[in-house]
């Protein structure tokens, strides 16, 4: 109770929060860190990422049949619901003949990038086949 | 009426799987006028895309396809007359990948006819496989039928000019997705001789087009797409019984414009996705065709495969290979004037793996 109370006087006082301010500048920023990840991802994603050459775009040009609009999802291959990460590692290792990325590495981060730029505009449809 | 048979699968039964023989039969005859030449079959293998990774060594995947093929194509019986190799039989062009295309390809027992791909081309514009393979563009007649035999990937010679490197220039036309690519041309000079060559032959003589790229246009952003095709075409509007097969698309695809059947053979290494699954970028792909099934990555043939191909009353029968689907036919239909798959074409007969998002 007491905490609403101290909550209500400070936007009675309208305190600006600074959290939760942001401008145009900030808006640009943010979406350039993001094209540059993003751009990054797409380099990775045409480059031979395994042991035999093959590139992720040699299937997927730009980033097609990927559908990352429907993970996580049931994957009867895998016998569980997966994430696109741990799919993109499937592909890493088997058509690529590679080894899996870090879940949470820098490289991991900027295919997903990629991948779902490519796939802006669609609408989110979890668990899809 | 006729009756063809061929043996599937017995590469697998080898390995002790359980895949019976698979019998076809074609006994369709659609309003057909009687034949106005010998009918024939003819087997087409494409797009094998056989990487090179250093020494002998090159990626297992692309070589188990054209092994495939290579080896059931050998199994078919009747035999076929011969072979189209449909193009990109190299990934990057290299002496090294068409040289042991050539080995692989030499275990096929029928002639073969080439076409070239724009992965065999751009690292040196053609020259080896002029030597040592085949001329780039040619014309046969076998039992009555007219085959031409195109170079449909030719570019703007400023596109070619502008890589300073042939491996670069290469790399840049290999990558399907790339945003400097530059558009497929069969060219002038090609066209010329392409009108000399029909000159000589009478409407009603059927003729068959073998070419690399699709000739019309389906999807500028990933080549699907030959720049000049429509004077391709109008050169072949005159002729009664008109089909173009092409490969570089890797996937089932069949069109009719005008007087003209076009249809895309499977590739041996990988499919392509359908230009519809990209929705950042408008797409002319032909209402016509009922798409293969979505294809599942565990199974590494899923979407690949090749083509049988039986000519008959100047138009072809079109029997996909499907190495991990059930195969399926598709035919002219001389009423509708334009190609039917045997059991898919109606909507409503559809399954869900045909639709591609
Ligand atoms: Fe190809
Ligand atoms: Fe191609």
């Amino acid at each position: 109770m007491k905490r609403i109370s101290v909550w209500l006087l400070l936007a009675a006082l309208a305190v600006p929060a600074p959290g939760d301010e942001f401008t145009e500048e900030d808006l640009k920023r943010w979406k350039a860190e993001y094209m540059k990840v993003m751009e990054r991802g797409e380099k990775l994603f045409h480059s031979p990422l395994g042991s035999n050459n093959v590139s992720c775009d040699q299937c997927h040009p730009n980033g097609a049949n990927t559908h990352p609009e429907t993970y996580p999802k049931f994957q009867k291959q895998l016998g569980k619901v997966a994430t696109l990460r741990e799919m993109i590692n499937w592909c890493l290792q088997n058509p690529l003949e590679g080894k899996p990325l870090a879940l949470d590495s820098d490289e991991m981060i900027a295919l997903e990038a990629y991948i779902h730029w490519e796939r802006r505009g669609v609408p989110l449809a979890p668990g899809k086949h | 009426m006729k009756r063809r048979q061929f043996l599937k699968g017995m590469g697998l039964a080898g390995l002790g799987a359980t895949l019976p023989f698979s019998l076809v039969e074609i006994s369709f005859a659609m309003g057909t006028k009687p034949a106005e030449h010998e009918s024939f079959t003819f087997a087409y293998i494409s797009d094998s895309h056989l990487t090179h990774l250093g020494g002998t060594r090159f990626t297992r995947n692309f070589d188990q396809g054209l092994r495939k093929a290579v080896m059931e194509v050998n199994l078919m019986d009747p035999k076929p007359d011969f072979v189209v190799y449909g193009g990109d039989l190299a990934q990057l062009g290299k002496r090294e990948e068409l040289d042991h295309g050539l080995e692989l390809l030499s275990a096929l027992r029928p002639p073969i006819k080439w076409v070239i791909g724009e992965h065999d081309f751009y690292l040196d514009m053609g020259r080896y496989w002029e030597d040592k393979i085949s001329p780039l563009h040619y014309s046969f007649d076998h039992k009555g039928v007219h085959f031409v035999v195109l170079n449909s990937i030719l570019t703007y010679e400023d596109w070619i000019a502008r890589w300073p490197t042939a491996e670069e220039r290469m790399a840049n036309m290999a990558r399907l997705d790339n945003p400097h690519g530059s558009p497929f041309l069969v060219g002038e000079a090609q066209l010329r001789w392409l009108a000399e060559d029909l000159a000589k032959y009478d409407a009603n003589v059927p003729v068959v087009v073998l070419s690399h790229s699709p000739l019309y246009k389906i999807f500028k952003p990933w080549n699907f797409w030959t720049d000049d095709a429509e004077q391709v075409q109008k050169l072949l509007q005159r002729f009664h019984r008109v089909t173009v097969l092409h490969g570089h698309v890797h996937q089932v695809l069949y069109n009719q414009i005008g007087n003209i059947t076009f249809y895309a053979m499977m590739a041996t290494a990988w499919p392509w996705p359908y230009p519809v699954s990209y929705v950042q970028k408008p797409n002319q792909v032909p209402k016509l065709t009922v798409f293969m099934n979505r294809a599942d990555p565990f199974h590494e043939r899923d979407g690949t495969g090749w083509d049988i191909l039986d000519l008959d009353s100047g138009t072809i029968t079109n029997h996909y290979q499907l190495w991990m689907n059930e195969n399926r036919t598709v035919a002219f239909d001389f009423k509708l004037k334009h190609p039917v798959d045997l059991k898919y074409q109606d909507p409503d007969k559809r399954i869900p793996p045909q639709f591609h998002y």
